[in-house]
This record gives C-alpha cells, structure tokens and sequence, in this order.
C-alpha cells in the first residue's frame, strides 16, 4: 500500500502545502493513520545556506546538550528553534521536532572533497547512533521534512504545512507492514539533500543494507525505505553517477535486454550491474527521490507498483494514483505511466 | 595377547531361492566380496565396503546389506569407531586414511537455517511467468566507476577486468585426474558447458581429451605444480591457486604412485609410478606477501586475462587472510569448508581439523565489509553444500557462488562409501583401473551432473522468488532473509542473523 506524491515547479515557483495536503489525503485509504509526511524544498530562504538539521527528541531537557555539544565540535549553529506544532487531537506528541540551522567547518573534514556534506552526514549517523532519545530525520540545506504518525491531513494540519512554501514538495501516506509505525519510520526519508518516498517493499534490503553500511552509512529507521536515501547519496554525489545512471544501478534492466543492447550502452549497463549489484533493489517499489534541482521517480523492474506522472505548464507531477494527481492540477496536459525501471525526471531550470 | 580381528562393519546376504548365479555380482564387486563355486555364490562380508554396486547391478534383487550385525558393548564415549581405530593403529603403527567428507555427526548449520518468503505486503515472484536472473560475475569488480560526459553523451573511463560469467551461481570444484578417472572429468566438463558453469581441473594438469572443454575449466596451481605450465595456464579460463582444502586443511596432497599410470604421469608431468607429494605449504609462499607475488605473476605471464582465485581451508581466521587475500590482486577467494570432500586424506584431519563453510563465509563475507572491499572481490563457498537450499543459505550468508563436489560425484553414481583412497571405486569415480574406469559412461554421468545443476538452479529460482528477489545479486549478503531455528545465540552472533520469529 502507502501512497505518494511529488511535485515540482521547474521554473522554481513556490507553491504553499495546501495542495499537497489535500492530494495526499486522497489517498487515505493507501494509509493507516500510522505514518504520513511532506518534504518541502526552498523552505527557509533567510537560511538557505545552513544545514537545517531536523531532531526529535524524546526528552529535550536531558538530550538536548549531547547534541549541541556534537554539532558545536564541527561547527557552528547559527539558529536553533522548536519547530512549531499546533495541538491536534489525534496526533499523540510522542517527540518534540527541533531544528537548527548549521553551518559546518568545512577545515576539519580536510581530505574529502565535499567536507560539508560529509561532516554533516557523519554527524548525522554519530547522533542516531550514539545520543539515545534525539533522531536526525532530515539534514539538507532549504529543506524541511514534516513527519509523524498519523494520518495525512492530521499531520499536515499538526506542522501547519500551509505556512510553508518550496518549489519541490513530496508527500507520503504509510501503511506500515513490516515495521511497527512510529515517527522515525515515516517517510519522508532524508539525508542532505536527498529525500526519499517509497510505496513497497524493499526485498533486497539486508543486501542493500550491508552494502551501503560497508560505506560508513548507519541504519537506524528500522525501515527499508532508509537505505534509498543512502544509496542515492554514495552514487550520486559520492561516486558521481547522474541520477539517471543512479536508476540503472538501483533498478537495472534484464540481463536479456542488456546482451541485446548495442556496444556501448551494453558495456555501460554491465559494468553498472557488476560494479553496484549490491545497490541493485529488488521487491515491489514506486519511488521519488528529490533534490535540490530536481526529482526523479521509478518503479522496481517488473512494476510491482504503480506509478503516474502528469504535466501542467511547468510543473511535474508523480503519484500513485492519478486522482491524486488531479486534485492538485484537475488540467493536465499530459498523463503518463512510465515503463518499469524507467526513470521519471523533473529538473529544476532555472 | 592378540587384538583379534575387528567385527565385520557390513553383512551381506543372498536370497539363494532368487539368486540365478548369473554372476555379475562377482564381475562388478573390484573388493572381492563375492566369489563364485560352481553352482553357489560365496560371500566374505569383511570385504564390502557398501558401495552398492553388486546391489545396484544384480538383476534379481537378491542381495541385502546390512550395517554392523555385531555390535560392541555399549559405550557413550569409547565408541565402535574411537575402538577400531585403535585396534586398527595398534595394529599398523600408520595414520589411517580416509575418502570423502567429514563423517563425524557434527551438527549441521545449513539445517538450522530457514529460508524467508514473502506474504501479501511483498508479493512472491512466479519464476514461471518473470524473469529470474541467476547469472552470476565471478571476478574483480571496481570500487567505483569512473565516466566521461560530453554534452549528452556518456561513456565509461573504468575498464573491468575480466571475469566469469556464469549462467548460473554453481560450479563444480576441482578434483583432479588422478583423484578422480577421466570418464569422471569428462563427464563434469560436458555437463558444465551444457550448464553454462566451470569445474576445476584440481592439482593433476589439463588432459588433452579435455582440451575442447578448456574454456569451461578452471585450472589449478597447487604446491606440487603439477601440470602446470604456460600452455596449461593459457588454456583455462581462470587460474585457482590452492593453499588449503576443507578436506584436510593444513596439509598438502599424496598421491600414491600405484595410481600414477602412463596417461596421469603425461598431464600431471611426472615419471609413471612416482608418488605425487604435493607439500603442504608452497615453498614460495610463507607470507600474504609471497602470495600476493604469485597472484601477480600468474596474471602476468597471462597478460592480466584470466581471472585468479585463492583456494583456502575454512578456518578460524579465514577472515583475515580472506581479507588479505582480497588485497593480493586476487579476484576472488574460495572457502573450503571442513565438509569438504577429498579422494584420500588421513581420517583425523578429515573429521576433526576446520570449521563449517557456513560460519566461514559469514565471517569473511563481514570482515571484508568492514574493510569495505567485500564489492572488489568474490567469494566461492564449497565443503558441504548438498542441495539447491544449501546454496540459497550460502549466497544469502555472503557467497557469489558456489562449488559442489561430491554432490557431482553422488549425481554420477557415487554411493558414497567413503573408500577412494583405495583406488578401486566401483562406480569408475574414484579410480584409475580400465575396467572400473570404463563402466562410467560420460555422455550418460554427464547427462545426470547436467540434469542435477539444472534443477537445482530451477529450485533456486523458485525459493528467490518466494522471497521476492528477481535477481541473484539480491540474495547474496541478504541475510534478512533467513532465520536461526534452535541455533545457538553465539553462532547467530557469528552468522549475523536473527532467530526464528524475529
Ligand atoms: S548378481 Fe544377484 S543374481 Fe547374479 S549371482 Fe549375484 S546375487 Fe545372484
Ligand atoms: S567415489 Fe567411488 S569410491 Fe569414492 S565414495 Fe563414491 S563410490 Fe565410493
């Protein structure tokens, strides 16, 4: 089950939460009430060049130094705040969602080539490990991440979604199957600038698992959904694929329709089997990935789950149902479903 | 005072009223048991060994094997078996050979594993109606690829190195000519190339008769170097260095010059009648070092096209030298698990020296993760794997792919009577004797190793897709996928796997 949608505006235009809210709570019934979530991108332009570093904690008086002493050891915090929620009552608060806004010292990651990026994802993995009762959920720059158990529009209206405004928003309804639901385990999944919603399950997870953990990435969401985030992060920017290359790693075609490929494309595809089999994610899976310029959406290579895409003057849709789509944008110019395995991008142009 | 001569382990009897004294039984039995007088057949059970064959051949079904019709007094901790070998050393003064695999009843971790499969949430893959991918690349892989983009355009600055591919994830590993007939290899090297696999050659060099099958085959390059020249190196497709095996880790080979006739002289380039003493440490290799020297140089004098593999005994810190195997420019390194077979080892090294493949590739499979090189380099479990679950368990535990032995010899005929080290093999398996050697039919034992391979990979296929894993990649390392059934905490702990239930 599980539902979900993204949006992008290519030219960059903001769009407020209101539509996705509404098109996320079609899709009730893809849900539980157990987990639902929104990513905004371009949500705090007067930080937009700080890690927004997104923690729930159990207990804010006992955990909340520990974290703060993690990230003063590698950098600067320029802002800190709760993040506001507004009482609802049918949102149990178990955590309390805090933000802060950082800036890393880029000189004491001396050896990496995107030491920020780097220092910030350590940290990341250094807290969730280490510090009982505080989760980093999100971490990128201009990015929030809106995330609980409960239902779509509980959620939406328990952060007050509508007051905020980006040019990418994903949206994700939970039907939990193979983890108990809680708010860590709600989708969106985020690290840096990566985030991640998933419709399925990831069969090949304790292969992707302890391949990516071989890379220095921690698992700690109890969910398999995690470890998209991860992979797209080591491919992408570590390892310097382009998204559509990260796909083919992630959902390769057949070895049938590799050996019928022409020569180079056929070397290409091979050597990305052999070199990222355990990457490969097997199982029945709809996803998008976003970024900060752009979002990409795929299914598993069998298309075990559905996935639609719709256009409207500049703005990409991808959804698990169309109904959802149109509640956003009831005129779209294009509705289409993408082949299995076949990646779906929207990149920002501007 | 005498030892006195030791119970007869199996009695024999015919059924006189079916037997029609047509005295094949006596033709086919290379131990002798049965002799022929005039209108009666005569039996001398201290001879049988329980291979089966009189049984097998005997058009009547008149005769019956019986294990162990006398017992000793019962004892818990001075067994039959602790009992004999002492009456049987106190006898000789000698190390009491053995064949095939461990035979001590050590618990088996491959039956306390359960395999995962998918309900509802994750629909199960119908193998039948989807594409299941079992091929498998056995060889170095890179870290990371490296690519060129030109508007638009991309293409690949990493070269691969070469490697296997195998249509699917089992292999059949090396027994030599000389521990096994030629009818035997010929009949694994057809069933291979119909599979779309490899066997290895083991210690004994490329026969000519095999030439045709050289792309299939995996050569050998053991201490005593036997058979191996470069003619020998360039004809296989990839080269196996063997330090140790399952079977007998610690120790080299023997093979007794009684075996060693004109034909096994020729390919393994040794005078006929001399014995064939592999020693157990190569004399070049004291160090991850010299290894690594032997790993490059044969990649050498090959130009850098064939892949080489290291062959170790599973053992306690098959971890460490795996990984520093990994690191020698090898592509890939084979685990021998203490189940190993062998066509003669000294019995006590077979049953009590290694531990069990499963632990082995576990800890191999994660101390090249820690290291994070597990990706550069592939693992090839053998020892013990005896049907298509074990190989599922293994590729799952960490495994690329897998290496059967004596479950190719059991497909052949082998009944397993554990008595190779004889050289009389009933089954022409296990031996060098024309007339034994002829009654293996390799067209026929090659059919049947084929068929074997083949339904296992299809089982394979189908417990993937119960699992909802459509490609072999994902299944390997996926330990998620099984479970502990009555294992001990501290073996899971090892395995990395939760208990049943979990
Ligand atoms: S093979 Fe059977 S029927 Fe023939 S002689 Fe032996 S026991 Fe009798
Ligand atoms: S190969 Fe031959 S000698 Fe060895 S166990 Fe099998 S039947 Fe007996």
């Amino acid at each position: 089950m599980c539902g979900i949608i993204a949006v992008i505006d290519r030219a960059g235009r903001r769009m407020d939460g209101t539509g996705i809210r509404a098109a996320l709570s079609m899709m009730d019934e893809r849900g539980s009430g157990e987990g639902a979530g929104y990513a905004v991108y371009g949500a705090f332009p007067e930080f937009s060049d700080s890690y927004a570093i997104h923690v729930f904690f159990d207990a804010v008086h006992e955990t909340k130094a520990a974290v703060d002493r993690e990230l003063e050891k590698w950098g600067t915090i320029v802002h800190d705040e709760e993040i506001p929620t507004y009482e609802n009552r049918r949102i149990r608060k178990v955590h309390t969602p805090w933000r802060y806004f950082f800036k890393p010292d880029p000189a004491l990651m001396p050896r990496s080539t995107t030491p920020e990026d780097d220092i910030v994802m350590h940290l990341a993995m250094k807290i969730n490990t280490t510090i009982p009762g505080a989760l980093v959920y999100s971490s990128g720059k201009n990015i929030a991440i809106f995330k609980a158990s409960g239902w779509p529009e509980d959620v939406a209206d328990f952060y007050r979604i509508q007051d905020y405004e980006g040019y990418i928003w994903l949206g994700h309804n939970r039907y939990p199957t193979n983890t108990p639901g809680w708010w860590g385990g709600a989708h969106p999944f985020n690290l840096l600038g990566w985030s991640v919603v998933h419709n399925g399950e990831i069969t090949s997870y304790g292969t992707n698992r302890r391949y990516i953990e071989s890379f220095g990435y921690r698992c700690t969401m109890f969910t398999d959904t995690e470890v998209v985030a991860y992979l797209f992060d080591l491919l992408v920017r570590r390892h310097g694929l382009t998204p559509e290359l990260a796909v083919k790693a992630l959902a390769p075609p057949f070895w049938d329709e590799i050996d019928c490929m022409e020569e180079r494309e056929r070397t290409l595809c091979k050597a990305i089997r052999l070199t990222y089999g355990s990457a490969m994610m097997n199982g029945p899976f709809a996803i998008v990935v976003a970024k900060p310029d752009g979002i990409v959406g795929f299914t598993d290579r069998i298309k075990l789950r559905p996935l639609v895409c719709g256009t409207a003057g500049m703005r990409l849709y991808i959804s698990s149902e169309e109904a959802a789509i149109r509640v956003m944008e009831p005129e779209l110019e294009s509705v289409t479903m993408p082949a299995a395995g076949e990646p779906v991008i929207g990149r920002l142009c501007v | 005072m005498t030892i006195g001569s030791v119970p007869v382990r199996f009695g024999i009897t015919i059924d006189r009223a079916r037997c029609m004294l047509c005295g094949r039984c006596v033709e086919n039995c290379p131990y002798d048991v049965f002799r022929r007088d005039e209108d009666t057949i005569h039996v001398n059970s201290r001879k049988c060994v329980a291979c089966h064959r009189c049984v097998a051949m005997c058009p009547r079904d008149a005769i019956s094997i019986r294990q162990r019709p006398v017992d000793y007094r019962d004892h818990p901790v001075w067994t039959e078996e602790v009992r004999e070998a002492i009456y049987n050393q106190a006898r000789t003064g000698k190390i009491i050979l053995a064949g095939m695999g461990n035979a001590k009843p050590y618990p088996v971790i491959f039956d306390r594993l359960v395999l995962d499969a998918c309900q509802v949430t994750n629909p199960s893959i119908d193998p039948l109606r989807e594409p299941m991918e079992l091929r498998t690349y056995i060889g170095k892989k890179p870290k990371k690829l490296e690519f060129r983009y030109d508007n638009g355009d991309i293409s690949l600055e990493t070269t691969l190195s070469p490697n296997l591919e195998l249509a699917t994830p089992i292999m059949v590993g090396h027994m030599s000519y000389g521990a096994i007939s030629l009818n035997a290899q010929k009949s694994i090297a057809m069933a291979v190339k119909e599979t779309g696999t490899f066997m290895g050659t083991g210690e004994g060099g490329l026969h000519p008769s095999l030439y045709p099958y050289q792309d299939r085959m995996i050569v050998q390059v053991a201490s005593g170097r036997f058979g191996v020249n470069i003619d020998y190196l360039e004809r296989g497709a990839a080269i196996e260095i063997k330090i140790g095996q399952g079977a007998k880790p610690g120790i080299g080979g023997h093979l007794p010059g009684e075996k060693v006739c004109e034909d096994v002289s020729c390919t393994r380039m040794i005078p006929v009648g001399s014995d064939a003493i592999s020693p157990a440490p190569h004399h070049d290799i004291y160090s991850i070092e010299d290894l690594k020297q032997l790993v490059r140089s044969l990649k050498e004098a090959t130009s850098w096209q064939k892949p080489v593999f290291v062959k170790i005994a599973a053992v306690h810190n098959s971890a460490a030298i795996a990984a520093g195997i990994a690191r020698s420019s090898a592509d890939a390194v084979v685990i021998d698990g203490f189940r190993g077979g062998t066509g003669a080892a000294p019995r006590v090294f077979r049953d009590h020296v290694g531990i069990p493949v499963e632990a082995a590739v576990a800890s191999v499979d994660a101390k090249l993760r820690s290291q994070g090189i597990r990706n550069e380099v592939s693992i090839i479990a053998s020892g013990g794997i005896r049907e298509s679950a074990d190989v599922a368990k293994i590729i799952a535990l960490g495994a690329d792919a897998v290496y059967i032995g004596t479950a190719a010899l059991v497909a052949m005929g082998c009944r397993v009577c554990g008595t190779c080290y004889r050289g009389l093999c009933p089954w022409g398996i296990a031996t060098q004797r024309p007339d034994l050697v002829a009654r293996l039919d390799p067209e026929v034992a090659s059919k049947q190793v084929a068929n074997l391979i083949h339904a296992w990979t299809l089982e394979l296929s189908e417990l993937m897709g119960a699992a909802g894993i459509n490609s072999i990649e994902s299944l390997r390392g996926n330990r998620d996928r099984l479970r502990g059934y009555l294992l001990d905490e501290s073996t899971m702990r090892v395995l990395d796997v939760k208990p049943v239930g979990a």
